[in-house]
């Protein structure tokens, strides 16, 4: 098959780290070459974080560039639309639906760009806005939000829900593997356009 | 058995498996995680040493002693660890001894994009570079052979890309590997003049039979695709290559120091067109046209920054993307931020209302430089704050001196500082410098250091006593204060920075992200007692913003810390109550 290119963006501290370490356990499994390419140091305090997951019969550059992403799972809306670029005109843009200020915007130096989800929508039909805060707190803790969205992002995967358990188990502390189980459902089962 | 692991994952595996017995190492991005992941084998003894300095030598000390060894940085650190390179080059090695230094262009997390291979050039040394996780592992494993047979010590050197992708790695049993014996032996370990001037020859002796050796290894490889374009390149530069030009040929260097030169030229007059494709300083493409080769390299390619396959794709082929989904609009930037909670923040605030001209270091502190704080006002090197405020002292005169604070890391304190400290106090200056004690080395991500008491393990061991250890040298005002402690906090400030003496202010309280610390969570806006006078914004809280006209908590990012509580003048933030979740 001709490689898959998942890029997950957000803000440091919002465990996208975790998020491309149960992408990648996923690929393995299914047998593909995989490569992942995370941030350490001094961006994961707070500021614009990407990691990338590349899988295929061969990956060879671990980074993905503008317009390759099948997928772009935003944790943050501005960053989102930080990262439009990179997907691939008929890629899938799922969007967390939570606004999180940068500094320049916090100290009035810059303005949050306003309805972005709709701004996104001019670019492509296939925006899906999750609420993932709402159903992270249903599972039972904040921090799941994560996996909620890898659970509504399994579904255009083609990788089957067994195999994304199966992965969250391997990577999840197992202290948290019942709230993290749950969120992956929450997620896998909204509706699309649904928030 | 495969399994995803991160280059620097794979190195540790590497030199798990190579039968290394010590490694000692100090954290910094991208290189940490490399002795983090070694300091889980049992087998193998590892140690976060107050600097690369210190760490080089333990290794070199461990290597002399029959062990093979490790010590892994980040380029700036070889900077640190230069001196023990050098020479190490002249007395060789007994057990096998590999450098490992990762080096981040671009500058994800760093103050300067120097390129290490120059390091391997200049001390003599053999450098391997490799470019995703297996050739990590194998190049570790094969770089204690190369090292005990050519009687050298191995540099690998990684790049950030290198160093935190993950990709499959083969994972074997480790060797095992019996200590060499120990002989005295002062005409290969002592290096004074008489000494060192043989090891000298032996060292160019060495550099032949390396660069014999580099024509005809497994680390440099031909790909033959269309020989209309070749390709000379290496690292992480490889696999965008790889990936932007397909089927060309490649002639991959995993070797990077010395360099062959009759596989080059071979290399070259069987393509028509040559391009030397490498990240940083034209290092390869000095090389070939040293030898008289004709090849196309920094004319077309940047010296800065990190390459893509898309930036290789357009200079080599001319191919610009098209229909990317361009958005026109601003998009503020969203810089890295001190966390929520963080101790540093209560300092700055002070030092920033204060007005002080602050000679900085390295560490999260470092953000500090950035709007609202922007309670910073230089950032050179590990250690340089102390140093540097006693400059703008002997420059400026002491009038001066009572404008100015250098503030430094516990762990940057350790690492550097302390020879600073000890020059204010001899060369009888007046300079304060606070001490950032966190209870923690915090940017690379809690790394225990002879603060904290605790060992690499989590075991338990001697504490430095900083108070004891500044008076030691010669401070006589030294004061520990809470930098939460806002109005205590400024009063000692502005004693200190009077005192026609050194001093020494340690501002104390833990890193936020430590387990231990724990805070009452989230707080939240009482809007009928808000004025709005948005004091607290000046924090530089990412929690707190001015949203819909009102002043408001972000309760995902909210710790409940309580230093927005000390500045607000009337009484406006509370607890968020029961809407908390946990």
């Amino acid at each position: 098959m001709s490689n898959k290119s998942i890029m997950i963006v957000g803000v440091g501290g919002q465990g996208t780290l975790l998020a491309s370490r149960i992408i990648g356990s996923v690929a393995i499994d299914q047998g593909y070459d995989v490569k992942v390419s995370e941030v350490h140091g001094m961006s994961q305090r707070g500021g614009s974080v990407v990691t990338y997951v590349k899988y295929g019969d061969k990956v060879y550059s671990p980074i993905i560039s503008e317009g390759e992403a099948d997928i772009i799972l935003a944790f943050e809306e501005l960053e989102a639309y930080r990262w439009l670029p990179y997907l691939k005109k008929d890629g899938k843009l799922i969007v967390n639906t939570q606004n999180i200020d940068p500094m320049p915007v916090i100290i009035g130096a810059a303005k949050y760009p306003e309805n972005i989800l709709n701004k996104l929508s001019s670019f492509t039909n296939n925006v899906f806005p999750v609420d993932a805060l709402k159903y992270a707190i249903k599972a039972g803790n904040v921090k799941a939000v994560n996996v909620v969205l890898i659970g509504f992002m399994a579904k255009y995967t083609g990788i089957d829900k067994e195999s994304w358990l199966k992965a969250i188990m391997k990577t999840v502390p197992s202290k948290f593997l019942e709230v993290n189980k749950t969120a992956f459902e929450l997620g896998y089962y909204l509706e699309e356009g649904y928030h | 058995m495969k399994k995803l692991l991160l280059g620097n994952e794979a190195i540790a595996r590497g030199a798990y498996e190579a039968g290394v017995t010590v490694v000692s190492s100090y954290p910094g991005t991208p290189s940490t995680e490399i002795t983090e992941a070694i300091a889980k084998y049992d087998e193998i003894y590892s140690e976060w040493a107050p600097n690369e300095k210190v760490a080089v030598e333990v290794a070199i000390g461990a290597s002399i002693a029959g062990a093979r060894s490790m010590s892994c940085m980040k380029h700036v650190g070889l900077n640190v660890a230069a001196d023990p390179l050098f020479t190490s080059s002249y007395t060789g090695v007994n057990g096998g001894l590999v450098l490992v230094v990762a080096d981040d262009p671009g500058m994800h997390s760093s103050q300067n994009e120097q390129d290490s291979r120059h390091y391997a050039k200049a001390a003599k040394v053999l450098m391997l570079e490799p470019s995703d996780s297996q050739e990590c592992k194998d190049f570790t494993m094969k770089a204690y052979e190369l090292s005990e047979q050519f009687d050298t010590p191995v540099i690998i050197r990684t790049s950030t890309r290198v160093s935190h992708s993950q990709s499959l790695v083969e994972i074997s049993e480790r060797q095992n590997i019996p200590l060499k014996d120990y002989k005295k032996d002062p005409q290969k370990y002592v290096m004074m003049p008489g000494m060192a001037k043989k090891r000298h020859v032996v060292v160019e002796e060495r550099m032949k039979a390396l660069q014999a050796y580099a024509e005809n290894c497994e680390f440099n490889r031909i790909e033959w695709g269309d020989k209309k374009i070749g390709v000379i390149t290496s690292g992480i530069a490889y696999q965008y290559a790889r990936e932007a030009l397909g089927n060309v040929s490649y002639l991959k260097l995993g070797m990077v120091h010395p360099l062959p030169e009759k596989l080059i030229k071979d290399f070259i007059s069987q393509v028509d067109k040559v391009y030397v494709i490498e990240e940083l300083d034209p290092v390869i493409e000095e090389h070939c046209k040293k030898l008289g080769c004709n090849v196309i390299g920094k004319e077309l390619f940047p010296l800065l920054g990190e390459y893509s396959a898309d930036l290789i794709r357009e200079k080599v082929l001319g191919i610009k993307k098209e229909n990317i989904m361009e958005v026109k609009e601003d998009i503020p930037v969203r810089p890295p931020v001190l966390c929520p909670g963080c101790p540093h923040r209560g300092m700055f605030y002070v030092l920033s209302k204060l007005k002080l001209v602050v000679s900085g270091d390295i560490g999260c502190y470092t953000l500090c430089a950035l709007p609202p704080l922007q309670s910073m006002d230089t950032c050179v090197c590990m250690g340089a704050s102390i140093g540097g405020a006693l400059g703008m002292e002997k420059a400026r005169g002491k009038e001066f001196a009572k404008k100015v604070v250098a503030v430094i890391g516990d762990s940057t304190f350790i690492h550097s500082g302390i020879t600073g400290l000890i020059d204010i106090v001899y060369n009888k200056g007046i300079s304060t410098v606070i001490i950032l004690d966190n209870s923690i080395t915090g940017m690379t991500g809690h790394q225990p250091n002879p603060t904290t008491g605790f060992t690499i393990k989590g075991e338990p061991t001697r504490q430095v006593d900083l108070v004891k250890l500044c008076e030691a040298i010669g401070v006589e005002r030294v004061k520990v204060v809470d930098p939460f402690e806002l109005a205590e906090f400024e009063k000692t400030v502005k004693e200190e920075i009077t005192a026609e003496e050194p001093s020494v202010i340690i501002s104390q309280r833990p890193c936020a992200l430590l387990k231990h610390v724990k805070f009452e969570g989230p707080l939240a806006v009482n809007q009928d007692k808000c004025t709005k006078c948005k004091l607290c914004m000046r924090l530089g809280c990412p929690a707190i913003s001015f949203k819909e006209g009102n002043i408001q908590i972000d309760v995902t990012l909210c710790n409940g810390c309580g230093l927005c509580l000390k500045v607000c003048k009337f009484s406006s933030i509370e607890k968020a109550g029961d809407f908390h979740v946990k």
